[in-house]
């Protein structure tokens, strides 16, 4: 695979990965911005509302219909946030022509109907239609609301809210109520035309076309996109410790029968020049995975856990373990997962569990190799990075990670805030108190 | 042993296929140029295959035994868990239980043949004692529990009970608590000994191998004698029509939820199941797929949204079509979707719009094929019921307008569905 990038027109990037080893092609394109309570909703909206009908197919039928006739080729809407980076806009793929019974080729009808659907949409008198705007704004309210079903996902989700209550990465990739509700057809019309002006945008393919023949297509296919001034200022702001010198405390009650314990952690200073083989090497060692500390200590020997695993925000610098537990385990579950990083910070780490820590890593980025839709996630967060290795330079770097920098990424990290989501009845945790009481009532 | 080889220059395969003199069935798709290698090992026993026959003796086993035995199958002898030892070796393993079938696979980027012969070792090496198999209830238990909480699980199996009389498949696949608590470690042994043989299993393989070594691979770790294939009973065959045409039940969810189902036309093997199934999809595809005259109007109106999906589901020697998402107005649905089909069945499906449909059913299939874990379990599935995933493109391409018509007309009459919902507990919805 041949990996290149370049400029295609001011603040409009394509990174280009050409391989002949799959059947279909992909192509993403992705506006980026600051991540922000106000316009976190509006960025999310978007995309679904230009789906919706553009000025040659007006609607969703008529466009769903050409998608058809392009054997089934999709373009559909991403929001994503890398970091405090908010990236919107619509992920492609279509067949590689050698497949087709006339061997065409899809690339340039692709290229103009996504451009369509980003600069040319169903419009009248230039604003977004209404219709469009309050149906989907209905339903983005309706995905917000639902969070709640999955108690799993929720509880990370609301551990990062109050960990992160004073900064932008509290804000959830699809905004929240509030904001939503109060968009308007006219104010998002407005927003979504200085977007277009303003928002560095990233373009992705990956398939057999050679690099100057994409460039060319989408040179063309995006010739309508207005240039302004360039919005570069955009970033994540990494905090290295706790707010509070102790770590904070936060519970939630809801009708559940299972409890879910969730611990934020800052990775702290090793983000200052951050090692992302160690960190990654780390992460599987003590929470990823099956053959990590918490995985085997908390949930095999001890059984505290139905399931228990730590998982790494890089890009704004924490760390998140997650566990769904019985609501009396909370003690001994929370001191377990402490415990367990205390042994990786001591040390205490066999040969083996480094070993099966930096295989797993490296076997993992191997294997994104092998997929499109993981290829483009991770050459997009590079492209904010401004990075420009591939999985398998990562790999080899991962395979190489000793047992002191895993330490050391261990030491860095400070618990920020303790998160537990427990049922309706019950007794208060005293969570303040920090003396041992014996003879609390489950 | 002979190896076939099969080319499918359509799509860009090459399939190799071979049956062992223990009669497990192999097929491997080779991959240059990929790091990733796939195995999947699954025996054609499923949750709902409970009565059986073995020695002459009839066993009729609870309800759970496919999916616990799933579950203490990564024991060893030696004390040792096989989960850990691939985990360990840089392998993803994993394992799964339907209704139909149980499948043990892994993926890795290297070891690739001594991830190989943990599969196949740990899956044909019983051992179970009380102590271990008690161990396991609480857990099992534990899952169940957490099913009953979940309104997915619980507004399809509502669904499986409304359409079918007595058929397996209408129980859990986990069993409940109550059945589990009769599993004991004979159970599990009788069990494995029937469905576990070779000649009830077939193993497919994905990536940049040899397909010799790979049969060669497990003509050396399995067992060598070729024991009879078992044959489940499902009980005597059911009538088309549903038992029971609608059920709603109240749930803490933030919107309704609801299905939509039929039974199909059942017992249908290799070519003509093949056939039936694709036609079955295609025709849900221009019935109420994302670019039908269905989905789209009632999206814009907002009665859908993106969650609506369909399919057609084989297991168990039976076939049944599942319509079905998130709607405020489910019945509204139900209604809609009877006029079109009546609309379908008056006026046929128009030509050019299925034409566009077939085509973007075969992109589809060909987007499919990028993903090793949907090749190699479709594979496994398919070879079960005596075909073959690849040859889907060509069939599909001799299917026609009136198939489609047909296939809505015989088998989706008004009275054949039936309609799910579980709603949610307030009237309202709660944020």
């Amino acid at each position: 695979m041949e990996y290149s990038r370049s400029e295609l027109m001011p603040g409009v990037f394509l990174s280009h990965l050409r391989s002949d080893k799959f059947k279909t092609a992909c192509m993403s394109v992705n506006l980026l911005t600051q991540l922000r309570r106000e316009t976190a909703a509006m960025n999310a909206l978007l995309p679904a509302v230009l789906r919706r009908g553009t000025t040659r197919y007006p609607d969703m039928e008529q466009l769903s219909g050409r998608l058809d006739e392009l054997y089934g080729a999709a373009i559909e809407p991403v929001i994503r946030r890398v970091g405090e980076v908010h990236c919107f806009g619509f992920f492609a793929s279509f067949p590689e022509p050698v497949f087709l019974p006339g061997g065409e080729a899809l690339l340039g009808e692709m290229s103009a109907l996504m451009a369509e659907m980003l600069l040319s949409p169903n419009t009248r008198g230039g604003l977004l239609l209404p219709r469009y705007v309050d149906s989907e704004k209905e339903k983005l309210l309706d995905l917000i609301r639902s969070a709640v079903n999955e108690k799993r996902s929720y509880a990370v989700q609301r551990c990062i809210e109050e960990m992160c209550c004073y900064e932008d990465f509290a804000v959830s990739r699809f905004g929240d109520v509030e904001t939503a509700e109060a968009i308007h057809y006219k104010k998002l019309s407005r927003y979504y035309r200085e977007l277009l002006r303003t928002c560095p945008v990233e373009l992705f393919y990956c398939g057999r076309a050679k690099l100057s023949e994409v460039e060319e297509t989408l040179r063309d296919a995006f010739s309508g996109l207005p240039r302004g001034e360039i919005d570069y200022d955009i970033g994540t702001e990494i905090r290295m410790n706790a707010i509070e010198a102790a770590p904070r405390y936060y519970e939630e009650r809801m009708d559940v029968t299972q409890g879910k314990l969730v611990l934020g952690f800052r990775l702290g200073e090793c983000m200052e020049e951050p090692d992302r083989a160690a960190i990654h090497v780390f992460n599987a060692l003590y929470g990823s995975g099956a053959t990590s500390k918490l995985f085997l200590n908390v949930r095999e020997k001890l059984s505290l856990c139905y399931y228990a695993s730590s998982a790494i925000v890089l890009r704004k610098g924490l760390m998140i373990v997650s566990s769904g537990i019985s609501f009396e385990n909370f003690e001994p579950a929370k001191t377990e997962i402490l415990t367990q990083l205390d042994k990786v910070r001591n040390g205490e780490i066999t040969d083996e569990e480094l070993t099966w820590a930096r295989r797993a890593v490296a076997s993992d980025l191997r294997a994104a190799l092998d997929s499109q839709g993981d290829l483009e996630g991770y050459w997009l967060s590079q492209a904010i990075d401004g990075l420009d290795y591939g999985p398998t330079e990562l790999a080899e770097l991962a395979e190489n990670v000793t047992k002191e920098d895993v330490m050391k990424v261990a030491r860095s990290i400070e618990l920020d805030l303790v998160y537990f989501l427990r049922g309706e009845d019950g007794e208060e945790t005293d969570e303040e108190e920090e003396t041992e009481d014996d003879n609390t009532q489950a | 042993m002979t190896i076939h080889k099969h080319d499918y220059p359509g799509i860009g395969e090459t399939l190799y296929t071979a049956v062992l003199d223990n009669g497990l069935e192999i097929r491997v798709v080779p991959k240059k140029d990929f790091s990733t290698f796939y195995a999947a090992f699954a025996t054609n026993y499923g949750g709902a295959c409970r009565r059986f026959t073995v020695d002459g003796r009839a066993l009729d086993t609870p309800a759970g035994v496919a999916h616990y035995l799933e579950h203490k199958m990564f024991d060893l002898p030696n004390g040792d868990n096989a989960l850990n030892i691939l985990s360990a070796n840089g392998a993803d393993p994993n394992a799964f239980t339907s209704s139909g079938i149980t499948c043990y696979y892994f993926q890795c980027t290297e070891s690739f043949e001594e991830n190989l012969r943990m599969l196949l070792h740990f899956v044909s090496t019983p051992y179970f004692t009380d102590e271990t198999v008690q161990k396991e209830q609480g857990i099992i238990a534990q899952e169940i529990r957490m099913g009953e909480d979940n309104p997915g699980m619980r507004v399809y199996y509502n669904l499986l009970e409304m359409l079918y009389a007595h058929h397996p498949i209408r129980d859990r696949v986990a069993g409940t608590v109550e059945s589990i608590a009769e599993i004991t470690a004979q159970t599990l042994y009788d069990c494995h000994k029937v469905f576990y043989a070779p000649s009830n299993m077939v193993l497919c393989v994905e990536g940049d191998v040899d397909p010799e070594q790979v049969a060669r691979i497990a003509e050396e770790v399995l067992p060598k004698e070729k024991a009879p294939v078992p044959h489940a009973d499902f009980g005597p065959a059911e009538a088309l029509a549903p038992e029971e045409h609608f059920r709603l039940e109240k749930m803490e969810v933030s919107a309704p939820q609801f299905l939509i189902g039929a039974k199909l036309l059942p017992g249908l093997r290799g070519g003509e199941a093949q056939r039936q199934r694709l036609i079955a999809a295609l025709s849900l595809r221009m019935l109420c797929g994302s670019s039908s005259p269905f989905f789209t109007r009632l999206y814009a109106e907002g009665t859908l949204n993106m969650d609506f999906d369909y399919e057609v589901d084989a297991s168990a020697g039976t076939l049944t079509m599942i319509v079905g998402g998130e709607s405020k107005t489910p019945e509204k649905v139900l209604e809609e979707f009877n006029a079109e089909i009546a609309r379908i069945v008056r006026e046929g499906f128009d030509e050019a719009f299925f034409i566009r449909s077939r085509r973007a059913s075969l992109g589809a299939r060909l987007r499919a094929l990028e993903d090793f874990d949907n090749v190699c379990v479709s594979l496994a599935m398919d070879c079960f019921d005596g075909y073959c995933t690849f040859d889907s493109y060509k069939i599909l391409e001799e299917i026609t307008a009136e198939d489609c018509r047909r296939f809505a007309e015989t088998e989706l009459a008004p009275e054949r569905l039936a309609l799910s919902v579980i709603a949610p507990k307030s009237g309202e919805a709660k944020a």
